[in-house]
């Protein structure tokens, strides 16, 4: 593989982690899930270019699953609930930003320096990948943490199955079969989510899930 | 050959940046007003006022210490040295050795301490605003800076800006950390220099000034000082930008005359084109609230942290 090759792939799956941090900083609803489709974009054009310098067809079903599901209809999905719960002028009280940025970074130091002494014999492809995705699962990780809003849970969840898709396309490529389960089990976890949440809604006219703490009795 | 020509090389250049500076802020001006549909002043301008308040006496406030008088000389020798440090159209000057990139950071923030101390000394309310925001700012933006240095020194194993330039120029492939690096330099660059989104360089509205607000209590020729070096210093940043990440056309010593003007009119254009994006820039955006200043300079830290980080796992090692 030419060193080109794997700066390209490298360059993607950075700029994946970057774009995890942006939704980490973002704090309005809309932008967090255009800033989410950007996100799966570049996923799918990671596996779209390591299908390429991999020689691996089946990573283009991937892509195509990426780009179109989570990067073109959970969005729109997602933005059509915004706004019908009439959520999109609201503005979340995260944890400080600063401070959720700090822990981000912490992250993505853990899981490097844990990533690359685990896999010291792979190849570097690998190794980049797997180091990169498990920080893209940890910072969905911590958004799903740091924010009380469902939604925004929500778009941390499908951003830790980003991924969980990277980590799979370096480590040899999942079996396809595999790969299109994962996408509809996300898709009807999504629907599922989305009707919870109406209900949710319903019930407590809100979506801010410290309600639901209170009503299991928890902070009294 | 040899000492003689370095010299006359180190000493031109230095010569070049000093005389460029005030036609950089000039020409910045001058395409900012043309997008706001102004007129503008011409080109030219900075150069005028510089004349007029060189030839100007200078009023001193009456409780002012030696130190106000000593500051401008002092922020102007230590910019101008920093600009000199810089390679612009040539690199593996004579003073290269010492043109390392640490140097120009501690040089920069040696000007910004003897800046704010003056803003303090005559015990103004605006003197000491504008200092403790500019301190507030430059906390921030100098970790940032020093990232963006680490993450650079890790890709081209040298804080040296001529190696750097030399590395940058033949290396092929791309690296994420390196755009990372870039975006973080930019935003460090623009708060320096108390730009648009950070400070605005033309109000005299006392709620949003920086940088004036420091510079409230000087006159004349101190003015002008503090003035000049203020366009160095951006004329510094442009070509540390230039020269790291843009490093096409940097002659090295010893070529011809011929070549000396190509690479001259290759950094003419790149200032030209900084210069134009900087108004772009200027004209799109708002200025930020002052405590909304902390969250943009956070983002530049946490780009130069991830860059470096990122090295780790792109380096192979």
């Amino acid at each position: 593989m030419s060193p080109l090759a794997f700066d390209i792939a490298h360059m993607f799956a950075g700029g994946l982690v970057l774009v995890s941090f942006m939704m980490l900083y973002q704090d309005r609803l809309l932008p967090l899930i255009n800033v989410l489709s950007l996100h799966s974009l570049l996923l799918a054009l990671s596996v779209a270019w390591q299908a390429q310098i991999q020689n691996k067809p089946d990573l283009y079903v991937t892509a195509v699953i990426a780009l179109g599901f989570k990067s073109i209809v959970i969005p729109m999905a997602l933005r059509r609930m915004v706004v019908r719960m009439e959520l999109h002028r609201e503005i979340e009280v995260a944890v400080g930003t600063g401070l959720t940025m700090l822990l981000g970074i912490g992250l993505v130091a853990l899981s490097m320096d844990l990533m690359l002494r685990v896999t010291a014999g792979a190849s570097p492809l690998v190794r980049e990948d797997v180091a990169l995705a498990l920080s893209v699962v940890l910072l969905g990780l911590l958004m799903m943490v740091t924010r009380r809003n469902a939604v925004s849970q929500v778009i941390g969840f499908m951003s830790i199955e980003n991924g969980l898709i990277l980590a799979g396309t370096g480590a040899r490529g999942m079996p396809l079969v595999v790969e299109i389960s994962v996408a509809f089990s996300v898709l009807i976890a999504f629907i599922v989510i989305g009707i919870f949440l109406f209900r949710i809604r319903e019930r407590f006219d809100t979506v801010d899930l410290q309600a639901l703490d209170r009503f299991r009795g928890e902070r009294r | 050959m040899g000492m003689t020509s370095a010299l006359a090389a180190q000493f031109g250049q230095m010569l070049l940046v000093l005389a460029l500076a005030p036609a950089l802020t000039g020409v910045t001006r001058k395409m900012k007003a043309r997008l706001q549909r102004r007129i503008g002043p011409p080109i030219f301008q900075p150069y005028r006022d510089l004349r007029r308040l060189f030839g100007k006496d200078v009023v001193l406030a009456e409780n002012s210490s030696w130190l106000f008088r000593v500051a401008p000389y002092l922020i102007f020798a230590a910019t101008w040295v920093a600009a000199a440090l810089v390679p612009t159209f040539q690199t593996g000057l004579l003073f290269s050795w010492a043109g390392d990139l640490i140097a120009i950071v501690a040089l920069l923030g040696a000007a910004r301490f003897v800046q704010a101390v003056a803003a303090l000394d005559t015990g103004t309310s605006f003197g000491g605003i504008g200092a403790s925001r500019e301190v507030m700012i430059a906390s921030l933006a100098e970790p940032a800076m020093i990232m963006v240095v680490f993450t650079v020194a890790l890709v081209a194993g040298s804080t040296q800006l001529s190696t750097i330039a030399a590395f940058m120029a033949d290396m092929g492939g791309l690296r994420v950390s390196l755009a990372m690096a870039l975006v973080a330099l930019v935003i460090v660059a623009l708060a320096e220099n108390a730009r648009i989104p950070v400070d605005n360089p033309s109000t005299h509205l006392e709620v949003t000034m920086v940088h004036e607000a420091m510079v409230l209590e000087y006159s004349g020729r101190h003015l002008a000082m503090i003035e000049l070096a203020a366009s160095l210093k951006l004329l510094l940043y442009i070509s540390i930008i230039a020269c790291i990440f843009f490093p096409f056309g940097l002659i090295t010593d010893g070529a011809g005359p011929p070549a000396h003007a190509i690479s001259l009119a290759f950094y003419l254009l790149k200032v030209i084109i900084a210069s134009l994006l900087l108004a772009t820039l200027e004209t799109v955006i708002a200025k930020m609230r002052v405590f909304r200043v902390p969250n943009l300079l956070g983002i530049a830290l946490m780009l130069g942290l991830l860059g470096t980080l990122l090295l780790f796992v792109s380096g192979g090692m």
